[in-house]
């Protein structure tokens, strides 16, 4: 006969107030095995614990069922306590008696009957629990960081000064992102460039990192320590290793293309680099654009490259990589504005996003940063911004507050009055919020010293009306209607994650919330990990947010990257399938549902009435698997097990509640 | 204000008062209270102001500000129950059978005087 | 190409001669098979916004069922027809309190659940037939004319609804007057109100509107406006500017009447200014 303990705890209200705590253990005392059963008021507490070991020795416990929160929460915690106490961790089970009992109901009569049927459960399930032991394996001591912005310099640096090797993954031509798009940057107005340039140049020149620009993440395997990347490394048609970066290529080449860099607003050539201060300084051909590669004519960059650089018949190069640990910094986009017709966007060159005005506003950009109308080159006098334009807006756009309008429309206004003194600001807005340090002391600046008007109201519609732009808003503080002829409108978008966000995420195996931001572990405790181990976060590709916090977040995220590499060996989790090769009857159909890859076939040689017989079972890989438990559920002769969750033990919890 | 629900299905609480609605109304200068008024008068509980404003008059069903709200609350949807309480319990049509001769003379449509019809009489 | 066609009774009476014989007879050219239907009922010219009624939604349900029994589509040509049956539609579509009621008042032979389809004749011109095949059968193009299309409300909103053209920025009326040989005029406002049956009892307000409106297109240079919709066409007419000699600022049309003079169809098209 089994000696079954059961702890219930009250956690403070959280249970205690739902669920009758005294009737509970009554019923406990009474279930098959059950040889204690006892309460405290925070189970997880030092006393809870103490509890916890002192009964498991005192009553020669051998299983331990523990009623409490999710096993999410604090499972670890008491597989730890029960190890301290000499008993195998995977001897003990979790009745979630909280998130999924007291938590959800009102009714404390039927909410202890519920919880009396959960630990009944619990106490079946553990009745067969076995202990188990995990397995060690070695870590591969290099990191992987998926884009190259901000974010994920920072990280690269992070972990390449810690000592590990790191391989920064960008898909454009340059590291940089987003901010070596920027202009100023709020609250302070230092130049985004030359904060950020630095960083890129340390990146580039650290011994730890190497840089894979104009590359992408194709295929990622295994698990955490043992991660196993494809790398498409996209053909530069420039040899990196010959090109001195002189620039005649693209002073000579023919063929005009819409600059990314410059959001559209001014013209690349087919073999450029991005923008000056990129890195590396080497150009890339934009095959799609080339009158070599589209008509076979040309070739102008070829015959003018003085180090014979240009390379017409490189190809797409595949890495395979290993690596314990990937940070993942993938930034963002601006949101789609086909939706918001009211806007005009794209009907009227005057009518911009916030991310054309810093390209509008910034030395590199078009037009040299003087800040003209995109329509005729003038000054603008009347501008008008719009906050929220498509952020919080459940109808048509993101229910999210994008974080970062706020300040960076602030910053706009100030940068136009600096630009044009002659020229006014209005700033539609529904709030304006300026939580953070020096913020709304800034935002008051603008509107104090710089004479930016703030009308409380959103913008109805821009018409478009000749040169002019006639902009239909409302002040809700005056109550009044508002109609103002702008020279140029700028909207500022919501942010999105990067359109093929959602793939990665696939591709990563990591989780992503309805407008595919990638989610964290834990909103508070885990932010910078993933559901997944060995997989951070970093930077927008989360949640939309500002440079400090991105900063501040890939070091974190470099932080838990620092900490796994820096272990020679991991724990693996001992809860995966085994076969039981007796009953398999070698169809494999297990093979095939495995998303993990974890399962092959093996050749099994017995002796059946004396005669040698050679048939095939399947074999589980252990490091592979990731316990989901797919294979056992499409084994049709009950040979596959989930150690932990075995059929046996769930059709027990089934009896359980049912009987 | 439980009518209202009844009769629009709109969920006035979902308004935070951005005023794109009334950015967007064609009809704004000649409202004595704004549409983005209307609900927060509404949220506020005072229907009986609402119901006595020029505005619900004016409202043209024109369907622009429903259209660009982000919070998808439907003003039209609204304006339309208030209108209906209004005439279903107080009566008071604003158009007149007399009416009808004159507007025909003056070559106003059938659609026309069937709307208003519609619209201004219970 | 046959189609099942709700008329309703604007069409029979004042915007006949304009609206609808011109469009009856640019159908016939283009081989476009037109059937009234034979028991159409007035649509109420508004769409009951209060989700309470189910008396005014009878009328729509039974020509839709109809064409549905024949198997057509229901082509209509007034923007209010248009606007109330499309939504009807749409309502039965989603399921709903009114899809039950009208349905057990009808007791219909099939039960009506918005598996019709309902065009309007733009749209008819558009997506069934191309503009391009229009342009073929122009013989009296209208080069070097400068026309403001206006839209209004019914046939564009609920956007997600009608969807009829791009709500914000519509296409369909100029792409027309392009096939049509004409040159479309772009100006503010011509998604705007007119003020529709505000003109019942208060010609203030929407005598404004139209003023804005067509103020609007005349600063663009247009020399006409078209429209798609009896009462904006009524409003437009009489509530803008007139000149000295009592003439309208701007001549107003309806998209057919331009229709039928490009196709260089005999019949008289209707007086413009009535």
């Amino acid at each position: 006969m089994r000696r079954i303990g059961v702890f219930i705890c009250w956690c403070g209200t959280n249970i205690a107030a739902t669920v009758d705590i005294e009737t509970v253990i009554k019923e406990a005392r009474e279930m098959p095995g059950v040889v204690y059963a006892g309460d405290n008021k925070y189970m997880c507490s030092e006393t809870g614990q103490t509890q916890i070991k002192g009964t498991i020795v005192q009553q020669k416990l051998d299983r331990v069922v523990i009623a409490s929160c999710s096993p999410r929460m604090h499972e670890l915690t008491f597989r730890k306590t029960a190890a301290a106490a000499g008993l195998n961790p995977y001897l003990v089970e979790i009745a979630n008696v909280r998130e999924h009992c007291s938590w959800v109901h009102k009714d404390k009569d039927a909410a202890t009957v519920k919880a009396v049927a959960l630990i009944r459960t619990a106490v079946a399930k553990a009745a067969l629990d076995t202990g188990l032991e995990p397995q060690e394996f070695v870590v591969t001591r290099r990191a992987l960081v998926i884009g190259g912005g901000i974010a994920g310099i920072q990280a690269a640096l992070d972990i390449a000064e810690a000592g590990y090797a790191v391989d920064l993954v960008e898909r454009t031509p340059s590291i940089g992102g987003r901010m070596a798009q920027l202009d100023k940057t709020f609250p302070t107005l230092d130049c985004s460039a030359c904060i950020l340039t630095p960083k890129m140049v340390d990146a580039a020149a650290h011994p730890n990192i190497n840089l894979l620009t104009y590359s992408e993440v194709e295929e990622v395997e295994g698990y955490v320590g043992n991660f196993e990347v494809t790398i498409r490394q996209k053909a530069r048609s420039v040899d990196a290793a010959k090109c001195t970066g002189c620039g005649l290529c693209f002073e000579k080449c023919p063929s005009k293309v819409k600059s990314e860099f410059d959001e559209g607003l001014a013209l690349r050539k087919a073999i450029y680099v991005p923008f000056p201060q990129a890195v590396p300084n080497i150009p890339v051909i934009d095959r799609d654009h080339c009158r070599w590669f589209s008509k076979k004519k040309c070739g102008v960059c070829k015959k003018v490259c003085p180090a014979s650089a240009v390379d017409f018949e490189q190809s797409d190069v595949l890495i395979k990589q290993k690596y314990g640990a990937i940070v993942v910094a993938t930034g963002f986009d601006l949101i789609g504005f086909e939706i918001f017709g009211e806007f005009g966007y794209g009907k009227h060159p005057d009518i911009i996003t916030s991310m054309e005005f810093e390209r509008l506003v910034n030395a590199s950009g078009p037009g040299g940063g003087k800040l003209l109308k995109p329509s005729n080159q003038q000054p603008p006098k009347n501008v008008v911004f719009v906050h929220c334009v498509g952020s919080r807006d459940k109808s048509r756009g993101k229910p999210y507050c994008s974080k970062i309008c706020c300040m960076y429309t602030a910053k706009h206004a100030v940068l136009l009055k600096e630009k044009h003194p002659e020229a006014q600001a209005y700033v539609f807005y529904i709030d304006v919020r300026t939580a953070g340090k020096d913020f709304e002391e800034f935002h008051r600046r603008a509107v104090e010293e710089y004479a930016a008007v703030y009308l409380r109201g959103l913008v109805g519609k821009v018409f478009p009306s000749g040169d002019k732009l006639l902009v239909n808003g409302v002040d809700t503080l005056s109550n009044q209607a508002v109609e103002i002829e702008a020279d140029l409108v700028v909207l500022a978008a919501a942010l999105t994650p990067r359109h093929d966000a959602e793939g990665l995420a696939r591709m990563l195996g990591i989780g992503s919330d309805a407008h595919n931001f990638f989610v964290e572990a834990h909103p508070k405790l885990r932010p910078v990990e993933s559901h997944t181990a060995g997989l951070f976060l970093a930077g927008t590709c989360q949640g939309p947010r500002d440079i400090p916090e991105t900063v501040a977040q890939a070091g974190a995220a470099a932080a838990k990257a620092i900490a796994l590499l820096n272990k020679e060996t991991l724990l693996s989790d001992p809860c995966v399938s085994a076969v039981d090769e007796s009953l398999c009857t070698g169809c494999l159909a297990c093979l095939k549902v495995c998303p993990y890859k974890a399962i092959s076939d093996k050749p099994l040689t017995e002796k059946v009435h004396g005669r040698q017989r050679r048939r095939l079972v399947a074999e589980v890989n252990k490091a592979l698997c990731q316990g989901c438990g797919a294979c056992s559920a499409a084994c049709r002769p009950g040979a596959m097990n989930l150690l932990g969750f075995s059929n046996e033990q769930l059709l027990a919890e089934v009896d359980a509640i049912c009987l | 204000m439980q009518e209202l629900a009844e009769i629009s299905g709109e969920k006035i609480n979902d308004c935070y008062q951005c005023g794109k609605c009334t950015a967007a109304c064609p009809v704004n200068p000649f409202m004595d209270i704004l549409p983005h008024q209307v609900l927060r008068l509404l949220q506020l509980g005072q229907v009986e102001q609402v119901l006595q404003s020029k505005t619900i008059w004016v409202c043209a069903t024109c369907f622009t500000c429903a259209g660009r709200c982000p919070r998808d609350v439907d003003l039209s949807v609204v304006m339309e129950a208030l209108r209906a309480i209004l005439l279903r319990q107080r009566g008071g049509s604003r158009l007149k059978g007399e009416d009808m001769p004159c507007l025909i003379r003056k070559g106003m449509p059938e659609q026309g005087i069937v709307s208003g019809f519609r619209k201004y009489t219970k | 190409m046959r189609y099942s066609y709700y008329p309703g009774c604007t069409l029979k009476t004042q915007a006949g001669a304009s609206l609808e014989r011109p469009a009856l007879q640019a159908a016939r050219a283009l081989g476009i098979d037109l059937v009234e239907q034979e028991e159409w009922q007035c649509c109420g010219a508004v769409f009951p916004l209060a989700t309470d009624e189910i008396a005014p939604f009878l009328a729509a349900v039974r020509s839709l069922a109809t064409a549905r029994d024949r198997g057509e589509k229901l082509v209509t040509l007034c923007a209010a027809c248009h606007h109330v049956l499309k939504r009807t539609n749409h309502l039965l579509q989603v399921g709903s309190e009114t899809r039950d009621k009208t349905n057990n008042y009808l007791q219909l032979e099939q039960p009506y659940t918005g598996e019709g389809q309902v065009i309007h004749y733009l749209e008819l011109l558009r997506d069934e037939l191309g503009f391009d095949r229009v342009a073929q059968k122009v013989t009296h193009p209208l080069a070097g004319r400068r026309i403001a299309p206006y839209y209004g409300c019914l046939l564009l909103r609920p956007a997600k609804i009608m969807a009829f053209d791009n709500a914000e920025d519509p296409r369909v009326m100029e792409d027309l007057l392009l096939s049509l040989g004409a040159e479309p005029v772009d100006y503010p406002y011509r998604t705007e109100c007119c003020g529709v049956y505000l003109s019942v009892n208060n010609e203030e307000i929407a005598g404004s509107m139209v003023r804005k409106i067509v103020h609007a297109a005349l600063k663009q240079g247009a020399e006409a406006m078209v429209n798609a919709c009896p009462l904006c066409h009524y409003n437009l007419l009489n509530l803008q500017e007139k000149t000295p000699g009592g003439e309208p600022l701007l001549p107003v049309y309806y998209f057919t009447e331009l229709l039928v003079t490009a196709l260089g169809l005999p019949e008289e098209v209707g007086d413009k200014t009535r």
